[in-house]
């Protein structure tokens, strides 16, 4: 897909100390490097090769791809939240793009 | 029995020969005939979703889950941008579409007299681009068509299919049915032989379905994509070595009335996930 | 996929994959010719990690025991371990031992992530074990593992 845009669902509130879910989705054909082309030739890798979740400036999750995970890669993991904030999203491309998303949380 | 099931009896013997075809309880999806499906079956009509594993629907369930949902959200976007020498949206003839598209897609193919033939949700998009926003057509199997064909029909969710097939819409209606029945290909098999007279069965290590058309465009696990009911004709006409027809032609937009019809009373389940 | 395995067969098993982060894209890269992955490779991957074969518990892997679609196949996964701010899940690295690479996936997780679990969707080339490495900061280690069968589509494949 030309645009390369994410989807995430956090929650807009919790209470401090909650562990809360977060699942995010980015479209991406996730491209193996080990298919080929109709002339035979080898289709080169291009991945989504790494995924930053921070919340206020810091890094609390991230994942190392390879190219075993699917084409439109989807996580889904947890955070527990102490204060109000944002969440902030960062999916890494092989070609040097970077896509990001964020969220906002009101802990209370 | 009719000659033509006889020859599939005969064919079928051949298939479980090879051990291509098998009767009994699917392995691969849960056992259909002992669960609840709620609103996806409706008396013998069962949706592709019943004759999915457990992963596969939950992945549909949530459509935080389900990929195609990134493509609907760019239909949503397209919804709302202005295009072609009128420089006009969707949403300036149709509006809010939760409320303008609500059913729309339950009615579709429907017989259109300018059009002097059926059109399918896809073909009224482009008709709309064409003659309305003066536009480009998109292509078929565009993420940007099939984004927004998922967006119209999923507003439509939940609703019962009820397509009309008398009227203008019959001969057409007719024209599909012929096609389903038809025997094509080097396997020399019509649709009706794998999704009516073996529907349930196993085909290698896969239940055969009823080729229900209520979730489509659907996201397919093999495709690893959002594709079109158009598309899902052409990979089956291949499969039973038939040459396919063109996106958008009158074969299938007749044989979409026609499969459409089969599932009248289901809900529409668009963009849903399929494997 | 089969024919490759049988002509194209392990002749080097060199596991690329660095644990900890940096080099890890660049490792992951397949390399046509090098190994294809199987259980010595995904046990050299574990050691690498590690060091030793942890036991077989600690980790649930939740992946269907029928994969509909091997390009698509949903994995959740949870370390039965605290995570305070003392001792927590830092790192869990998911292998494959009958894809092209061994190597699927490492989470790298902090106290802040509350709960040493996520889940995403990976692709198999056909039956094999996935495995999901959990590494704690105190260097405990665990694993769990699951046999994922791939079907041969009939119409679908």
């Amino acid at each position: 897909m030309a645009t390369i845009r994410p989807r995430v669902k956090a929650p807009r509130k919790a209470s401090p100390g909650e562990v809360v879910e977060i699942k995010t989705l980015i479209n991406h054909s996730m491209e193996s490097g080990q298919r080929k082309d109709k002339n035979g030739d080898p289709i080169p890798r291009q991945i989504i090769n790494k995924f930053v979740a921070a919340f206020n400036g810091r890094e609390f999750f991230t994942v190392d791809l390879a190219p075993a995970i699917s084409a439109n890669p989807y996580l889904s993991f947890y955070a527990k939240v102490e204060e109000s904030g944002e969440f902030t999203f960062t999916w890494h491309d092989d070609d040097g793009s970077v896509y990001e998303d964020s969220k906002s949380i009101e802990v209370a | 029995m009719t000659t033509a099931n006889k020859a599939f009896g005969l064919l079928s013997a051949g298939l479980l020969g090879l051990g291509l075809l098998a009767t009994g309880p699917a392995n691969a999806a849960d056992d259909g005939t002992r669960i609840d499906w709620g609103p996806y079956k409706v008396d013998e009509k069962r949706s592709g979703y019943t004759y999915a594993g457990a992963q596969t629907r939950a992945m549909q369930d949530d459509e935080f889950q389900n990929p195609a949902f990134l493509w609907l959200e760019r239909g949503m976007d397209l919804w709302e941008t202005a295009d072609g020498a009128a420089n006009t949206s969707c949403a300036d003839c149709h509006g809010d579409a939760e409320e303008s598209m609500a059913g729309v897609a339950t009615r579709y193919p429907i017989y259109f007299d300018d059009w002097g033939k059926l059109m399918n949700i896809e073909q009224r998009i482009n008709w709309c681009r064409e003659t309305q926003m003066q536009a480009e057509p998109l292509k078929w199997e565009s993420d940007a068509l099939l984004g927004l064909t998922a967006f119209v029909k999923n507003q439509s969710k939940g609703m019962p299919i009820d397509v009309a097939v008398d009227g203008p819409a019959a001969p057409f209606f007719e024209q599909g049915k012929a096609f389903y029945e038809t025997r094509r290909g080097q396997l020399d098999l019509a649709c009706t032989h794998c999704h009516v007279d073996n529907e349930g069965n196993l085909i290698r290590a896969e239940t055969l379905s009823q080729g229900q058309a209520n979730g489509f465009p659907t996201y397919r696990l093999k495709w690893q994509s959002v594709g079109s009911l158009h598309r899902r004709f052409r990979g089956c006409n291949r499969n039973i070595r038939a040459q396919p027809y063109p996106y958008g032609s009158d074969e299938y937009t007749n044989l979409e009335l026609y499969v459409t019809w089969r599932g009248n009373g289901l809900p529409v389940e668009s963009p849903s996930v399929r494997k | 996929m089969t024919d490759a395995r049988e002509t194209g067969g392990p002749s080097r098993r060199t596991i690329l994959l660095t644990i900890g982060g940096t080099a890890v894209a660049a490792g992951l890269t397949a390399v046509p010719g090098l190994a294809w992955a199987d259980e010595a490779a995904v046990a050299e991957a574990i050691k690498g990690m590690v060091g030793d074969m942890p036991p077989e518990s600690g980790v649930t892997l939740d992946l269907p025991e029928i994969a509909e679609n091997g390009n698509t196949v949903p994995l959740s996964f949870e370390v039965d371990a605290p995570m305070s701010g003392d001792v927590y899940v830092k790192d869990v690295m998911v292998l494959a031992d009958g894809n092209p690479s061994p190597d699927v996936a490492v989470f790298h997780f902090t106290p802040m992530s509350g709960k040493a679990a996520a889940s995403t969707r990976l692709r198999l080339a056909g039956t094999q074990n996935v495995v999901a490495v959990a590494q704690l900061s105190d260097g405990t280690a665990m694993m769990g593992k699951k046999q994922v069968k791939v079907t041969i589509g009939g119409c679908g494949g």
